[in-house]
């Protein structure tokens, strides 16, 4: 077994992939971490203290695990799921009744909601810990971001099952945003955005309808939240995750005790 | 933004340059022909010729050198000397700025050249912006596949009494028969933007997502909504049709169930 092991590692293959020697000493665990893509967004050391999970929570490894369950999940849901308002609930129901492991629906739902939990609570603990303090301020603020994405994926994937709950759950979600300042056609100020008294903010062109493509939750509105679900925010939440781990590793790796 | 292409090359040249700085603009004259190919022919040809012979300047074939010319005797070949710095501060003068210039004859300094790309990155930026900008309208479509905003609700001989609900999972519309005559209610709750049932045996409007409830007027009595349901344009078309405008709404807190449009009055016959 030892002999197979050693022969791997001596192959083109593994040294093409693996530009270094085993694992074994200091320098090497280094490199193991340093010339891995993935790995360098981590610190090549942490702290002892940084294992605590009375400190820590775990509650941003936990996060990005929720996150990789519903990319995974939610990819395999796609297969199944067409976003028109003809099939969407149909497509809901065979996913779960014809399709074996029917049950992947609802991981993806339960992951959702764990992880808008878990979010919230790992916000809590930076904030209790003061890590969002210098030099750890950008990283708090990527980290804002990335909960409003946390949430909006929510909001999204809400309206896609396409039942009673969702449709009327994103009308009164969106209708929030009739009374964005100047943008939303009931909001604040958008009465004086006008020319020669026509309203050019009104319920055809509002922020709202650029959410809906619609001025009622309809057909456009599910393919919108669609792609926005599948594709336009993980995008978005991924990069940002990227630079936020690699803030942390850039500013000195997770804060200390108090 | 137009004077920076000139600018940065002002502060390169050397004191000698500087001397001779006016005869470059002026001597540009005389450079129709060769300033533009001698620009970049003199680094390598020149740079060879300049540490053994002070006259290379003169020994440059164009019209681009006399500019250098003057200066040469005294500082010999400031003009291609320049890729060689070191050599330059032998010769007795440093130069201002630690880069090597371009020939002065030329009238051009490799970093004057170069700094003209600030207005290809301005104008890069703002075809950026502006691209960005018209994405932002790609998300609002010319055309929607709603119902229009206004319909035709049949004649009114066709009403009896009571609330009509045939255009509400079309339009979005209850039209309602008095015996006075007809008004048309929005059917989005006041509260959260929900869709009320009208409920005959109770005789009111209640939504059933918080339980809001309207009486048949369209005024709220019960449950969170804070005002009456909202009423849209009502009058008769040219073939006698009942004609509903939704562009134009009534609100009874602000009085508006009183003006005209907001109420059709043909009494029942």
């Amino acid at each position: 077994m030892g002999r197979i092991w050693e022969g791997v590692r001596r192959s083109q293959i593994w040294k093409s992939i693996f530009r270094h020697g085993a694992p074994l000493t200091p320098r090497n665990r280094t490199l193991a971490v340093l010339t891995n893509f993935f790995l360098h967004l981590h610190p090549v050391k942490i702290r002892r203290s940084g294992l605590r999970i009375s400190y820590t929570w775990c509650m941003g490894g936990i996060t990005f695990f929720l996150f990789l369950v519903e990319t995974i999940t939610g990819l395999l849901l796609m297969f199944y799921y067409r976003p028109t308002a003809e099939l969407a609930y149909a497509d809901i129901l065979a996913m779960r009744e014809h399709v074996p492991l029917g049950v992947m629906r609802e991981i993806h739902r339960w992951g959702a909601h764990a992880m808008v939990i878990s979010v919230w609570l790992h916000m809590y603990r930076v904030f209790l810990t003061g890590s969002y303090k210098p030099p750890r301020e950008f990283n708090w603020n990527v980290g804002v971001i990335l909960l409003v994405l946390t949430l909006l994926l929510s909001f999204t994937g809400y309206l896609l099952p396409w039942d009673q709950l969702a449709i009327w759950a994103v009308t009164i979600g969106s209708n929030m945003a009739r009374a964005t300042p100047f943008l939303g056609h009931e909001g604040p100020g958008s009465t004086l955005l006008s020319l020669g008294g026509v309203p050019l903010i009104h319920a055809g062109d509002d922020a709202r309808f650029g959410l809906l493509a619609s001025r009622f939750v309809g057909e456009a509105s599910l393919l919108r939240f669609y792609v926005l679900h599948c594709v336009g925010l993980p995008l978005v939440a991924a990069t940002l995750m990227a630079i936020h781990f690699w803030r942390v590793r850039k500013d000195g790796g997770i804060s200390g005790p108090l | 933004m137009s004077e920076t292409p000139p600018a940065p090359a002002a502060p390169e040249k050397t004191p000698a340059e500087r001397g001779a700085g006016a005869s470059p603009a002026g001597g540009a004259a005389p450079k129709p022909a060769g300033g533009v190919d001698a620009a970049p022919a003199p680094p390598p040809a020149a740079s060879p010729a300049t540490p053994s012979a002070p006259p290379a300047s003169p020994a440059a074939p164009s019209g681009s050198k006399p500019a250098a010319a003057p200066s040469a005797p005294s500082k010999p070949a400031a003009g291609p000397k320049t890729l060689h710095g070191a050599g330059g501060e032998e010769e007795g003068w440093t130069p201002l700025h630690p880069y090597p210039l371009a020939p002065v004859g030329a009238g051009t300094t490799r970093r004057g050249f170069l700094s003209w790309f600030t207005i290809g990155w301005a104008a890069f930026s703002a075809a950026s912006v502006a691209g960005l900008g018209a994405l932002q309208r790609f998300l609002f479509p010319n055309v929607t596949y709603e119902p229009p905003l206004s319909f035709k609700a049949g004649f009114p001989t066709e009403y009896g009494l009571g609330v009509e609900e045939k255009f509400k999972e079309r339009y979005g519309v209850w039209i309602v028969r008095e015996s006075r005559g007809f008004y048309a209610l929005s059917t989005v709750c006041t509260h959260l933007g929900c869709t009320p049932n009208w409920l005959t045996a109770e005789s009111k409007f209640k939504c059933p997502c918080h339980g809001s409830g309207f009486m048949v007027t369209g005024v709220n009595f019960e449950g969170p909504a804070p005002r009456p349901l909202e009423r849209y344009k009502i009058a008769l078309a040219e073939d006698g049709q009942l004609l509903i405008d939704k562009n134009a709404k009534f609100q009874k807190e602000k009085g508006e169930w009183d003006r005209p449009g907001a109420y059709l009055a043909i009494p029942l016959a």
